[in-house]
């Protein structure tokens, strides 16, 4: 325990960090020791090597994209807060959370989950995921060589599926109301036991 | 001739209906004759036998004997029931069950009301009536030793070997709560309960001891495989809740080992010390661990071995049968859980040995398995009919009565009880429907008469009592729950099969937002439940299979995952195209692709394409797969189609299509979600798709570019007359409204057209079978124990 308090003491504005994203001390000494890890030089600032250095993250046919959704636009390297911010995304949902519509949703509700994962799609930031966006996610998961014409097809049954208003791309609503029976929560969170 | 006449028109084919059914009747009761003359004339002819009567064989001796000795003539023509009565009888019996088998599935209307199990009880029964009327002894037929080293494991096998493991795994904290947990209850519960019953006076029970109790609650608390099995296949459950009661039936078989060996041990001497109950809990391990711990060795043995049988083909389904029912011998040798051997045995052998062994080997070992199987249901059945008939019995209302009724009633409270703690730690929870199911599915069967049979009439003087308590029991769950559990589902309208949908994008972003999770597991170096599934395909892949794995073949498995992804993609595209590719067929077109492709092919490709039969490219071909499938992470743009392409084009390859075929099947499943309306049909893209398949425009392509990744097809080519009629009829097909069922009448060009291509082409066509058979299709896969039900993808060990 005194570790941990010395880490936090570490940590600059860690009060107001654990109050946004809603982990606990624990969790978040733990994330610091990880982010420590990865930052091997010691900058205390994160750079796109550092991510690709996870050896299995270079498997993982999105990780790039991952990696991208860390940095937000414009900036090179990632600081302690930016990443416990966007994994605070993938904390469990509060089950007892009061559902209070005026409140801002917290970071790790069902809408905002689908809110990152739908970034992640839409790297053009345009709000809807068009078909060449689509595409793209489509070449790198399906990666064993699906043809185009295949590729091309499938794109287009996902978008005639899930398009409601028919302007050819998904939007964000469309994207949510598709995956209405997926149990985010469940898909969307880590666990982090101590 | 009016015979003849009244046979081909359409009233007289009813009549043939009915013909068939008396002749089916009519040889039933022959063999019933039959049977209970061999039994009756084998008693006779051994007496014979005995009083000296010499035949030929003893004819030299007593000839020299006998003062007066008068030649006979010789016999030209004899018969020695006696010398063959045992195998021929066997023989009967198999005869007998496979056409009650055939008989009731010429009967559509009774085998939708009445399940198979109880049809086939009433057979056992009628048969049984049958040989005592005929005043023969009923022959013992369901003796412990044919039941449980015959019967029962070509059952449990056949279970083991298809196990779905992905649904297993997922489920087996469930499962294992219901089988231990539950079963435990149920025990003592109904063990306790019938004592303190039996010890009212006026029942005339209280010569029953606890100890007796205790046993006969355990024998008849255990849920039995075959029944399940038998009645679920019929009501087409949704996965979860089939695993599930399924899982536990075949588990529970450690904990009513363990506990029958306890009681039974110790009804002796009257009690049991807590001593002994730890002692339980011990043998309970021993006894689970170590039959799952025989059934893998014996299961990468058999892998192991599996690995050399390249060049013995013929034998390869012998190992696979004979390892798994010595690993099933030698548990039950060491009194361990025979059943979780041979499950583990089969799940563990599985995925190797399925590399390994040819295409046709694994049809053999596929429908070898489901046959035996098949076969041993049906004959437990009946022969469940006979000893009720057979079995020396003692009625006792109360008894029986409080037997059912407890068993009834334990169930539900164990269930509902262990619901309610495990929906504490699952994820989908058990909704009430889930467990009304799960409870009311838990059916007696011949395992519990089994048991009972085996006791020891000395030790156990009410045995004919609980037998017959047993036997009740077996009949209220079979009979009753068996035939209202249909009607029930459809009343709760619980979740069916063809209800768990999952349209494209859910599949496609589920499977984005599990890559994203894997991701950020990584990021944050934690071990969510996905990092384990990982690591252990990895270790898989990296050692197990190395060993297990025949030459170069381990990675081949991706290949065929490969296939399959590739496959539920063109699935889903080829029903909504409304587009051309009609109904396979694929397996005789491409048995006869090489028949009909030397015609039709320009006779310049034709050169092209003949060489390519020849063994010797194969493994160049599949050296240049190989290489394309490890530049996977590159993001391959440059990817070549005419690598991947060019292989159909090789014997070795038919091998491979034949194999997808199996997981097209499962394709089948995803028909249903498939209501989505045709595509516009002149899209473009659909017509490039279907195009691109044809297999003129490809030889365009490989006479003209060279590994251009987009298939450019030109129409005009002169090559390709073909191709424009192709796409005319693409574009009527298109335009027809119910794309999914019309696909009829396709000519054969495009047939052996396709089969040029089958990494896709094939593909398609075999998606648009699942499609197109929408109905019949999946009703053919669920009702039928054939191996479209159990298929399971090849998929890593843990997908």
């Amino acid at each position: 325990m005194g570790s941990t308090n010395s880490t936090l003491s570490r940590i600059p504005n860690v009060e107001e960090l654990m109050q946004e994203t809603g982990f606990t001390p624990a969790h978040i000494v733990r994330l610091y020791d990880r982010f420590e890890a990865l930052d091997k030089e010691k900058t205390g600032h994160l750079r796109p090597q550092d991510f690709g250095a996870i050896n299995r993250l270079a498997m993982n046919p999105i990780g790039d994209r991952i990696i991208g959704s860390f940095f937000s636009t414009g900036q090179e390297t990632v600081d302690f807060h930016s990443f416990v911010r966007i994994l605070a995304h993938f904390r469990p949902a509060d089950k007892n959370r009061p559902k209070d519509p005026s409140m801002p949703q917290p970071v790790n509700s069902r809408t905002s989950k689908l809110k990152f994962a739908f970034q992640l799609y839409d790297q053009d930031k345009d709000g809807k995921i068009s078909r060449a966006e689509l595409l793209q996610v489509l070449r790198s998961m399906l990666e064993m060589q699906v043809t185009e014409e295949q590729l091309e097809s499938i794109a287009d049954r996902t978008i005639q599926e899930a398009d409601l208003d028919k302007d050819d791309a998904i939007s964000f609503e469309e994207f949510r109301k598709s995956l209405e029976k997926v149990n985010i929560d469940h898909k969307m969170s880590i666990r982090f036991l101590r | 001739m009016s015979v003849r006449v009244a046979l081909h028109s359409p009233r007289g084919s009813r009549s043939f209906l009915e013909r068939g059914l008396l002749l089916l009747v009519m040889l039933i009761f022959l063999e019933g004759t039959v049977l209970t003359l061999g039994a009756a004339s084998s008693p006779d002819i051994s007496a014979q036998d005995n009083t000296g009567g010499g035949d030929d064989q003893r004819g030299i001796e007593g000839r020299h004997g006998h003062a007066n000795y008068t030649k006979k003539a010789f016999p030209v023509l004899s018969l020695d029931y006696r010398h063959i009565h045992v195998p021929f009888e066997i023989s009967l019996w198999v005869l007998l069950a496979s056409l009650m088998k055939l008989g009731f599935h010429l009967i559509p209307r009774l085998s939708s009301i009445v399940p198979e199990s109880c049809l086939l009880i009433v057979v056992g029964l009628l048969v049984g009536g049958l040989i005592k009327l005929a005043g023969e002894e009923v022959p013992p037929v369901l003796d412990s030793n044919l039941f449980f080293l015959c019967l029962l494991p070509p059952i449990i096998l056949d279970a083991g070997y298809f196990l779905p493991i992905r649904p297993f795994m997922e489920n087996i904290g469930t499962i294992l709560m219901f089988a231990v947990v539950g079963t435990l209850w149920n025990a003592f519960f109904v063990g306790g309960l019938l004592y303190a019953v039996c010890q009212i006076e006026g029942t005339y029970l209280s010569q029953v001891e606890l100890l007796p109790c205790l046993l006969f609650g355990s024998i008849i608390s255990a849920v039995d495989p075959v029944a399940v099995l038998a009645v679920f296949e019929e009501i087409h459950i949704n996965e979860l809740l089939h695993i599930l009661v399924f899982g536990e039936s075949l588990l529970n078989d450690a904990v009513t080992v363990v506990l029958y060996h306890l009681f039974e041990e110790y009804s002796d001497a009257g009690e049991v010390t807590p001593m002994d109950v730890v002692l339980g809990v011990i043998c309970f391990l021993i006894v689970s661990l170590g039959g799952i711990a025989v059934g893998t060795i014996y299961g990468i043995l058999a892998a192991f071995t599996s690995r050399f049988t390249s060049h013995t083909r013929v034998i390869e389904p012998l190992f696979v049968f004979v390892y798994s029912y010595m690993a099933y011998l030698s548990a039950e040798m060491f009194h361990l859980s025979g059943i979780m051997a041979l499950i583990a045995c089969g799940a563990v052998m599985r995925p190797y040995v399925e590399a390994n062994i040819s295409h046709k080997s694994h049809t053999t070992v596929k429908y070898f398995l489901k046959m035996w199987s098949s076969v041993s249901e049906t004959l437990i059945f009946i022969f469940l009919g006979v000893a009720t008939v057979a079995g020396p019995h003692a009625w006792n209302w109360t008894f029986v009565s409080v037997t059912v009724i407890l068993c009834l009633v334990s169930r539900v409270i164990g269930v509902v009880g262990l619901t309610f703690i495990i929906n504490k730690f699952r994820i989908v929870k058990l909704t009430t429907k889930d467990q009304f199911i799960v409870a009311y599915g838990g059916l007696r069967g011949a395992i519990a008469f089994s048991l009972g049979y085996l006791l020891d009439k000395d030790l156990f003087p009410m045995r004919t009592m609980f037998l017959t308590a047993i036997i009740t029991e077996i009949f209220f769950t079979v009979f009753v729950q068996g035939m209202t559990i249909k009607p029930l589902v459809d009343l709760l309208a619980v979740k069916k099969k063809q209800e768990a949908k999952r349209s494209i994008n859910e599949e496609i972003h589920t499977q984005f937002l599990d890559h994203l999770l894997t991701g950020i597991e990584d990021i944050c170096g934690h071990y969510g439940h996905h990092h384990w599934k990982d690591k252990l395909n990895r270790f898989n892949k990296k050692y197990i299979k190395k060993c297990l794995i025949a030459g170069e073949r381990y990675k081949e498995p991706q290949l065929i995952a490969f296939y399959h992804k590739m496959e539920f993609k063109q699935a889903i595209e080829l029903v909504e195209s409304g587009g051309g590719v009609k109904l396979p067929s694929a397996m005789p077109s491409q048995v006869s692709m090489q028949n009909i492709q030397p015609k039709k092919l320009p006779p310049a490709v034709a050169e092209r394409a003949l060489p390519q039969f020849t063994k010797g490219r194969e493994e160049e071909i599949r050296k240049i797969l190989r290489s394309n499938l490890q530049k996977t992470r590159q993001r391959l743009r440059s990817y070549n189609r005419h690598t991947l392409v060019a292989d159909p084009f090789e014997d070795g390859w038919n091998d491979f299509i034949l194999k997808k075929q199996r997981m097209i099947e499962l394709e089948k499943k995803m028909s249903n979600y498939l209501t989505v309306p045709a595509a516009p049909p002149d899209s473009p893209t659909m017509c490039r798709a279907r195009l691109a398949s044809d297999p003129n425009a490809f030889y365009n392509i490989k006479a003209s570019s060279d590994g251009v990744p987009t298939i450019q097809v030109d129409l005009a080519s002169p090559q390709s007359p073909d191709s424009v009629n192709m796409l005319n009829e693409f574009s009527k097909r298109g335009a027809t409204d119910q794309g999914l069922g019309q696909r009829e009448g396709a000519d054969r060009d495009e047939d052996q057209g396709l089969m040029m291509k089958p990494s896709s082409a094939g593909i398609e066509e075999k998606g648009e079978e699942g499609g197109g058979n929408k109905n019949p299709g999946l009703m053919r896969c669920l009702s039928d124990p054939g191996p479209s039900n159990e298929d399971e993808e090849d998929e890593p060990f843990l997908p």
